[in-house]
Parts: C-alpha cells; structure tokens; sequence
C-alpha cells in the first residue's frame, strides 16, 4: 500500500503564483519519510494535498492507486501544528477523542493521556497535552497514513521525544506510513527512513 | 461602593424584566373588560391614590387600561422576534453553507429589504393583511431579520473554515453532523443576544404603527393606540395621558437593551475579562 504524488502542481487561484511545481513524492506502509525544507517551500501545502485537504491545480493523489476516498474515514489523516486550532474550544477532550470512534484505552495509556483530562476543556490543558489528543485522534481513526507536519515544533525537547516515540511505536505495530514535515533537520535524520528535501 | 459587576448587572437586569413581563401577562389575563370599561362619572380625573395613572376622557382607569396595553405589546414583540430570529437562523446558515450564487442572492435580498425603511414596509405588510394582530406580526418579523442573519452568515463563515470542522469532515461526519454538534453550539449565544436586542425594536415599531393608525384596532388597548388617542386631550392639559404610558414603554425598552448589551459584551471574548 503506498501514497502518491505524482506530478502534483498547485496555487490558490488562477493569478497567483505556483506555491509547489511538478513535485513528486511517495510513502509506502511502514515507511517514516521526511519532508524538509525552510520555510515558504510549501512543505504544508504538499502535507495538505497529500492529506486530501487541498485538490492539487494539475497531477494526483493516490493511494494504492485510486484517489482519496470522498466519504467516510478517511484513511490519510493529518495533524496540525497548532492542537489548539484543531480541536473545538467549547468540547471535553473526552467527545474531541470520541469524534474518531470508540476510546481505545491501549492508545490513551501510551501517550500518557491522563484519565481526568478527558473531563476538561481544551484551555485547560497546555499545548503539548493537547497534541497528543490531536495524535490519539488521528490514531484511533484507524489510518493507514499519517501526515505530521511540524507536530512538534512548538513543544520542548523531552515531550517533543516522547510524543515521536509513540507514534513511531504504534506506526511499527499498525504498519503505517508516516510522513513528518519539518524544518528541523536533526529530527528527521533520527526518525526518518529517507529525508526529501523540498528546497532540492 | 462597591462597584456592581456586569454578570451582577445581567442578573438584576433579567430578574427585573422577568417580574415586568410576568406581571404585565397576569395583569392582561387578570384584568376583566369591566376594569377598563368606560365610566362616566370618573371622566378626565388626574393622577390619585385610587386611579394612580389617572382616568380619561370617557373614565376609563389608565393605570389599568395601560397594564392591559402593555402585555398586549409585549405579547407582539416576543412573538415578533421569535419569528424573526428564527428566520434569522435558517437564512444566515443558508447563505453560508450553500453555493456563492445562494449567498449572492440572499445577501442582495438582506440589502433590499434593508434599504427600505422599516416603518414603511411594516405599514404596507400590516396593511396588506387587513390591520390587526396578524399583519403587524408579520410585518415586524419580515423587517427584523436581516441584522441577525448577516450576522450569523458571518459566524458559520469563519467557523466553517476551522481547522477542526475541516478535521471533523476528514473523520468521516456528515454535513449535517457538522452543522449541530461543531456550528450550532456557538451560534447559540449570538442567537440570543441578537434576540434580546430585536425585542425592543419589536416593540417600539409597534407602538409606532399603532399609534399612525396602521396597526391594532382601536378597541385594543396597546400602548401605540392610548398614546395616539391622547394626542387630542394634550391640549386640553390632561398630560398624564401620554406621560404614564409613554414613560413605562420606555422605561421596558431600555431594561431590556441595556440586557442585550450587557449580554453581549459578557458572550463576546475581548470584553469578558473587563
């Protein structure tokens, strides 16, 4: 099973200017591939084509070799860089998780999601708790890809290692393909299986 | 002194509209016809301990005649906003989740019914429907719509953009899942305010049309068509005929903005904190 760009151009209307050209990509299951470039390259706009968030200008998103499925789960599912934005102020955590499906205790239990954080409301939980919802979300979904981009930017260097190392954890146990954007090159030489570099 | 905050404020403003319109529908329900029945050998009486509002010029008890008045006005002005906030709602989610030509024209038709001024189309529905309760309902709900629906087609705009909502759709949910569990919850505060603020105009338009003469019939007593009678004994001195129902109109309008606005700047984020 893989997951494919091919060809892939895109801008946001007709007068402006390309934000990404003929660009190529592909992840397969079971693969962590990077996705590097500084910032303005359009790393996010590629995360988001790839995701189905965005239909590309010209080219295609495959999976397995059909587009994205247009109803139902979506089997491509991506977390943002800002957790804050993504899940509704005025919900618990608990019906944010339970957005996703039933809650799967195992997945709680691995990203350290505290049982009486589930009663609470987004403010009163700090970024980095709040990204491993956005995390176990996408997990519990049941996705076959998962598109991180720039997950981690904003968390300090401990939590930013725990919440990589259960993801990569339960990506080896699911077999699923990851993609990680960032503009921290360090990080994606340690969790990545191959490194493609946008700016190149 | 202690300074009184806003939510205190918000409390003791709806408690004390509470009681009014409590008050002014028991009185309407409570008050026999033969309270305010004409009597002749109490005409033109000014303000006493026995007939506080004074009596008129057919010696009808005002104080009575404008309880009466105001629950009837009352009656229209909820029912009024109610009709229009609900209309309110459906059109400004109608605009934001439909096609842009949808929008397009509902936005054209908020700019039209906007332009004409609304005591001249209020007439003209009134009139359309043969005076009375029914046409004055129809014409201020038709009229008042507008500012609320702009307001929530604003809302649902900026919400469907969300990034959760986009997430919510990725996780497989319907529109309409969407729209109740994601959209409506923060729609529910800007409803009510909007509400709360329709609900005076509501009442003063009446008060309007009835008192020109388009509105209620005579032989109901609102506030609209005391005043418009009183017209003709002010020059007579009998000021109390205008005075005593005018002011209470006021007095209720006001409370009832001053909620609305309380309301909203406790609901709106940048002035919460104050």
């Amino acid at each position: 099973m893989q997951l494919e760009a091919i060809d892939v151009s895109f801008r946001y209307d007709k007068k402006s200017s390309w934000v990404l050209e003929h660009q190529n990509f592909k992840v397969e299951r079971g693969e962590c591939v990077g996705l590097f470039a500084p910032s303005g390259y359009g790393k996010s706009t590629l995360a988001k084509l790839l995701a189905g968030y965005l239909k590309p200008s010209s080219g295609q998103i495959l999976l397995d070799g059909k587009p994205l499925p247009k109803k139902g789960i979506c089997p491509v599912q991506l977390i943002y860089q800002h957790p804050e934005k993504a899940i509704n102020p005025r919900w618990r955590l608990k019906k944010v998780l339970e957005e996703s499906g039933s809650l799967q205790p195992d997945i709680l239990h691995s990203f350290g999601i505290r049982e009486e954080w589930l009663d609470r409301f987004p403010r009163e939980l700090s970024g980095g708790e709040l990204q491993r919802f956005c995390v176990a979300r996408a997990l519990m979904s049941g996705a076959d890809f998962l598109i991180c981009d720039e997950i981690s930017t904003m968390l300090d260097v401990i939590t930013q290692a725990q919440i990589w190392n259960k993801i990569l954890d339960e990506a080896k146990k699911r077999n699923m393909g990851i993609v990680a954007v960032t503009h921290n090159k360090a990080l994606a030489d340690r969790i990545c299986t191959k490194v493609y570099d946008l700016s190149r | 002194m202690k300074k009184i905050n806003r939510r205190t404020k918000v409390i003791i403003f709806t408690i004390m509209i509470g009681v009014i319109i409590i008050g002014a529908y028991i009185a309407g329900i409570l008050i026999p016809d033969s309270g305010v029945a004409p009597d002749f050998s109490n005409t033109k009486l000014p303000p006493s301990f026995s007939h506080p509002f004074g009596t008129d010029w057919l010696g009808r008890d005002l104080f009575l005649r404008t309880l009466k008045g105001l629950s009837i006005s009352l009656t229209i002005g909820i029912m009024a906003s109610l009709i229009s906030g609900a209309a309110a709602v459906l059109i400004g989610i109608a605009a934001a989740m439909g096609s842009r030509r949808i929008d397009g024209i509902i936005n054209w038709f908020i700019d039209l019914v906007m332009g004409v001024p609304h005591t001249i189309l209020i007439i003209l529905i009134s009139f359309a429907c043969g005076r009375g309760m029914k046409g004055l309902l129809l014409g201020i709900a038709v009229t008042h719509w507008t500012g609320l629906a702009r307001l929530i087609r604003g809302e649902v705009l900026q919400l469907r953009n969300q990034q959760y909502v986009a997430v919510s759709r990725k996780l497989g949910k319907s529109g309409s899942w969407i729209l109740v569990h994601h959209l409506l919850p923060h729609l529910l505060p800007q409803f009510f305010v909007g509400l709360v603020l329709m609900f005076p105009h509501a009442i003063l338009h009446e008060a309007a049309i009835s008192f020109l003469g388009y509105g209620l019939p005579p032989e109901q007593p609102a506030i609209g068509i005391i005043l418009s009678e009183s017209m003709k004994y002010l020059s007579a001195g009998m000021w109390w005929l205008a005075v005593f129902p005018g002011a209470l109109l006021v007095c209720i309008v006001l409370l009832v903005d001053r909620l609305g606005d309380n309301l909203r700047m406790i609901i709106d984020p940048y002035s919460a904190q104050e």
